[in-house]
Parts: structure tokens; sequence; C-alpha cells
């Protein structure tokens, strides 16, 4: 019995492969719920955000599993071949996929080291799962410790404080194209979580006036309000991004709302003055192509990602120190995790009545010193085959349920017991 | 020949200057390069007591020889630097300044740097007047270029998203594209007054405003050129990456004006 983990994530894979992967809504439970189907995976979850998609599962024997969970990614979109989805997949075992998870919750695999929304999305995915009852007591207990792991983190170092997710890096890089906020427009197109935390970055550094524009008008205006700001109409958006200057775009559409003819009209009206767009959306919303047309500077979230590694260099020292955290707290779950293990848990219960069985033998040493040596090889015969015949039907039982998703519950229900000493730690698990 | 000891103080200053924004160019630190001006206003206080003392030594205004137009135009580019310094804090600008600087005033020291008597035909007023205004402008000219330059390094950083040092120190673009605005609008008017006073000094000289001399030309070629990238920017939006080359093509017509007239074409502009 493994922890497996498959996925793809920022660090492997560019935006064009992550948006053809990524699973949400009704998709994503019904993902969960066909891989938890399949035989030999005996738990799963599926963590999806805009940087990454990640499967966790517990399989049986991990490599039918990593190559059950590569065929599902592959039948969810059929444009790629299998092998060129491989070649942007990491694949972790056991503890390293721990620490993978816990450095995940934790955002120190984020994009922006530090920032606060991965631990939401850890939290949905995590409900999500449960929601479907596709998990059980190690992926819950995994994802229940990752939870805290994050928290600790977050409480025990500075990483947060300087890292405001994608949004410091996009006020930072407007900064480079204009010298100062105070007398431009921003735009947020599309009303994404991640869109309307830029665009409130943008309006604390100062930029004089917010436009929004989402499909759901009410929506645009009930967000304008908060950023004092203005909303239009989505059919009117691009009218508007000639007067705007920064503009963030992250509607849900799958296709591109913003195209190279738009943006020539657009930069045209405007008479060359440069205009910042940042695309956060995936799939994208914004036509690459547009980065080519003088005085527009596109990033997509990809681009984003760079800026970000180039602004790292002061947050790695809390980086660092987060990372101490999570190998102590990897220790402590795998810990846990390898005394589940069905094989321990037998030897320690064999040793255990055998530990009985001597003791009681040799308590009544001196009333069977005057059998004969015969006699004596046939009492110990005869608690071997007492205590055989005892632990017969458990151990079989044990065997035969160790490779269904109950095994660990009957582990676990032995170990009680028999209060056996294959002991866990298992306090600081709970939160 | 007192002026040629603090002309090569200040060629030695000036090197430390750059040597010293060089480093800053490629070095990590991103706080005020503090030694690196501290040398280069050192430069410019001894370069400024050279041209004093040369003033004094010549008893006229001592822009006559191609060595003193050069030497005068590092001055100007240095005195343009300090003052740009001063007022937007463009720490990175000296790394392409003061090279340029460098270069201009150690080709100055290779020409023939002795005093040359004036031809009395030539001494008046408007002469220095002329000299003067000329060069400055092709110092802010020369400002316009360097910010092009920066310009179109910082925009291909941002395009093709790189992060590197230069990146870090290149201010925004909107600023050097300002610079590059700002500097022109200020080189054109002393072209224009460079221009107006060196037919005065023509008439005077040779008893005619205009006679088409190959300097003249060209100087009218690089006016027209500025005047209509200054219209350019104002009506149809000329900015960004398009301004930063015209600024830098300009640049190539005033080097060739400045420079290039005098080695390969005939003229009466030829003492400089």
């Amino acid at each position: 019995m493994d922890i497996i983990l498959v996925g793809l994530s920022h660090n492997t894979a560019p935006v064009e492969v992550r948006e053809k992967l990524s699973f949400s809504g009704q998709m994503l439970s019904d993902g969960i719920k066909r891989l938890r189907g399949y035989e030999n995976i005996s738990e799963c979850l599926i963590l999806s955000t805009c940087n990454r998609v990640e499967i966790y599962a517990i399989v049986d024997q991990s490599e039918i599993g990593i190559a059950r969970i590569k065929d599902f990614l592959h039948s969810y979109q059929t444009t790629l071949p299998l092998e060129s989805i491989s070649q942007h997949l990491y694949i972790h075992k056991n503890e390293a996929a721990v620490k993978h998870l816990f450095r995940v919750a934790a955002s120190l695999d984020s994009m922006v080291v530090g920032e606060p929304q991965i631990l939401g999305q850890v939290k949905d995915a995590f409900d999500t799962a449960l929601l479907n009852k596709t998990t059980g007591v190690i992926l819950n207990k995994l994802f229940k410790k990752a939870i805290s792991v994050a928290k600790r983190v977050r409480t025990e170092t500075r990483i947060a404080e300087n890292a405001v997710s994608i949004s410091y890096a996009a006020v930072e890089l407007a900064k480079k194209i204009f010298s100062s906020l105070r007398d431009k427009r921003g735009m947020l197109v599309g009303a994404g979580e991640m869109g309307e935390l830029a665009a409130n970055y943008l309006v604390s550094s100062g930029i004089q006036e917010i436009v929004v524009s989402t499909r759901n008008y009410d929506r645009a205006l009930n967000l304008a309000q908060t950023y004092n700001g203005r909303a239009v109409r989505f059919e009117n958006f691009l009218e508007e991004m000639g007067r705007s200057d920064v503009v963030i775009c992250s509607t849900g559409a799958p296709d591109y709302v913003i195209r190279s003819e738009h943006m020539q009209d657009i930069i045209h009206k405007r008479k060359n003055r440069p205009i910042f767009l940042i695309d956060i959306s995936v799939p994208r919303n914004i036509d690459p192509a547009i980065n080519k047309i003088d005085n527009v500077f596109l990033y997509d979230i990809d681009d984003m990602h760079a800026v970000v590694e180039a602004n790292r260099r002061t947050r790695k020292e809390e980086a660092d120190k987060g990372e101490q955290i999570i190998v102590e707290e990897v220790e402590t779950f795998s810990k846990w995790f390898k005394s589940l293990e069905v094989v321990p848990a037998i030897v320690a219960l064999r040793e255990k009545v055998e530990d009985i069985r001597r003791k009681e033998l040799e308590r009544v040493t001196d009333k069977l010193r005057t059998l004969s040596p015969e006699e004596i090889a046939a009492v110990e015969g005869l608690t071997n085959t007492i205590i055989s015949k005892i632990l017969h039907g458990p151990l079989v039982a044990l065997k035969s349920e160790a490779n269904s998703s109950n095994g660990l519950l009957y582990v676990e229900t032995i170990k009680k017991i028999f209060n056996l000493e294959v002991k866990v730690s298992d306090e600081e698990g709970e939160e | 020949m007192v002026n040629i000891f603090f002309f090569k103080a200040a060629l030695g200053a000036y090197f430390l200057g750059m040597a010293s924004f060089l480093y800053f160019l490629i070095s990590r630190k991103e706080r005020p390069p503090r030694l690196s001006f501290a040398l280069t206003g050192l430069g410019f206080l001894i370069h400024t007591v050279a041209l004093i003392v040369r003033t004094a030594e010549a008893t006229y205004i001592p822009i006559t020889s191609l060595h003193e137009a050069m030497s005068f135009f590092s001055w100007a580019l240095v005195l343009a630097f300090l003052l740009i310094e001063y007022r937007y804090r463009i720490y990175i600008l000296g790394s392409f300044v003061l090279p340029v600087t460098f270069i201009s005033l150690i080709s100055s020291a290779t020409l023939p740097m002795e005093i040359k008597m004036l031809d009395p035909q030539l001494q008046s007023a408007w002469l220095g007047v002329h000299t003067i205004l000329a060069i400055m402008g092709a110092a802010a000219f020369s400002m316009a270029f360097l910010a092009g330059v920066m310009y179109l390094l910082q925009e291909w950083f941002l395009k093709s998203k790189r992060f590197n040092n230069l990146y870090f120190k290149l201010p925004a673009l909107d600023m050097l594209d300002n610079l590059n605005y700002r500097a022109i609008s200020f080189g054109f008017p002393l072209l224009t007054l460079g221009i107006i006073t060196g037919s005065i000094w023509a008439e005077f000289a040779w008893g005619t405003y205009w006679n088409w001399d190959p300097k003249q030309t060209w100087s009218l070629i690089i006016w027209l050129f500025y005047a209509a990238m200054l219209h350019g920017r104002i009506t149809v939006g000329w900015r960004g990456r398009k301004a930063a080359w015209l600024a830098i093509i300009g640049f190539a017509g005033v080097v060739f004006t400045f420079a290039g007239v005098n080695l390969l074409l005939q003229g009466r502009h030829a003492f400089l």
C-alpha cells in the first residue's frame, strides 16, 4: 500500500498543457468518483488550481496505480498524446508525496511563495473528496495534517507577509512600465478570485480608478463599489480598454475574448500609449500574439511566474524556515503512515502473543521441573499450537483485507484489541 | 599648457567613474552607487577647471578644433547627466553616459591638443555662442539616444520576460520615453539657435547667411528630422519604441554632422 502523487504544475508544464487538464465543478466530482472506482485505487483526491493539477491516491501497487492515473488523465483530453503529458508529470511516492503536499499547502511550491489562496484551494479539494466519499483513513489524515502544517508554517514564519500572490508581482511589473500608477486607470475583466485580489492590490498601490466589467452586470456593480470604481457592461469592455492602462483579465471564457485585431484598434486609439495586460485565466482569454504589438505588454499566468521567481530573492530566507517545518512534519506523518502497514502489525501481533507464551512458560518452569524432556517438548508444542490456532483467524483476515480499502480499519482494530506496541504517536496529527 | 594637465586628470577621474558605473551595471547591488557619482563629480569639477584655464590661456572661447569640440561635448553631456540625476535618480544612466563620455574624451585626447591661434577673419562673439549652443544641443540629443537605447533594452526585457539584474536597475519604460522626449525638446531649440547664430556668424565671416556648405546642409537635415519627430509625437503618438529608434537614428545624423562631414566631405566649415 502506497501513497502516490501524480501531477503537473507551473514548475513542469506550460499553461497550454495545464489549461487542458484542469478539473472544476461537476467534472471534478465525476473525475474523482470514476478514479475511485478503479481497482487498486482505494482512496483518491484531485487538487486542481490554475497552477497545478495533482492526483493523490492510495494504491495497492504503485506501478499499476500510476499507470491507471496516467490513463485517467489522458482520457480527459485526447488532443495530447500520452507521452507528451507524461513528460510534464511528476510522480512521488509515500514520504516524497507527503512532503510535496505539505509544501504545496504551505504555499512553498506556489508561484508566489507564501500566497494565501492555495490553502483554501487545498481545503476545497479535500471537501469535494469528502463529499464524494473518495478518501479514507489515510488521505483524510494526510489532508487534515497538510492543512495544520500550512497553518503552522504561516504562523511561525513571515513568508505570508511579503507575498500577496500574483497581485504583488503584477504591481511590481506595472511599475516597470509606468513610473507612477497615480494617474493610471485599471480595469478588471471577469471576476475570478485572483483577478479581484490583483485589482485590490492595484487600488492599494494608488491607481487612480478601477473599472469592472463582468458578464453579470450586477456583480460588476458590486465589485466596482468595493473599489470605489465604475462598472461597465460586458458588451462595452473593449471600448473601455482604450482608456485603461492596466487590464487584468480573468473571465471563465473557454476561448480568447481579446484578439489581435481588437488590440490593434485599441492601441491606435490610445495613440500608442503603453498598455499592460495580465491574463490570469486558465484557459487563456487573451490571444498571446498580442504581445507582438508595439506598446502592448501581455503577461499570462506563466509569465507572472517568471516575475515572481525574480522577486523571490528576498523571500528565500523565510521560505527556508518553512522548509524546515515541512521536514519535521513529514517525519511525523511518515512514522504514522508506516505504522499503518499490515505486515508490521502482523509481526507485532505474533511477537506479542509469543512473548506471553514464553513468559507464562517461564513462570511455571519450577512446577514443570519434574517433567521429562519429551513432556516438556509436548508442552511447548501444545502452547505453540494454541496460539497458532488463536492467531489463525485474525491473521488470515488481516492478510486478506490488507489490500482492500478496509485494511487499515482491521489493522487499527487489531492494534487496539491486542494493545500492540507498534506505537503510533497519533496525537499531534489531530487538529 | 596647464589646461592639458587638468584635461588628463579629468580623463583619469572619468575613467575610474566609468569603471565604477560598469561594475554597478553588472553587480547585484541596487543601492545608489555613491563612489561612481563621487568619481564622476570629481571628473566634472577637474574638467570644468581645465576648460576655464584653457579659455584663460586662449583669451577666447576655445571651441575651434575637433579636440576642443569633443572635450566640450563630454563636459556638456556629464553636466546634463548630473542634472538629470538630481531630478530623476536614474542611477543606471551613469553606466551608459560615462562610457560615451570617456570614449569621446579619449578620442579627443588623440587629436592635436595645442591651442591654435584663430584667424582674425573668424574672431567674433557669435562663433563662441554658435559652438556652445550647437554642442549642447548635440549633448541633449546624445542623452535622447541613450534613453532610447535603455528603452529598447527594457522593452525587450519586458516583452521577452527576462528579469535579470539590468531589468531591476532600469527605470520604468515611460520614464525612459519621457527622458527621450525631454532631451529632444531641450536639444531642439538649442540646435535651432545654433543654426541661427551660425548663419549670423557666417554673414560676418563669409558675407552670406547660408551657402549650402555640407555642415549647414546636414544641420538642416537633422533639424528637420527632429522637428518631424517632435511633431509626430504630439500629433500621432510616435512614442515608446518608435521614438526610441528615431532618437537613435537622429543621433547617428548628429554624429555624422558633428564629425563625419569634416572627415568625408569638403567644405568651408573645415576647421571644425
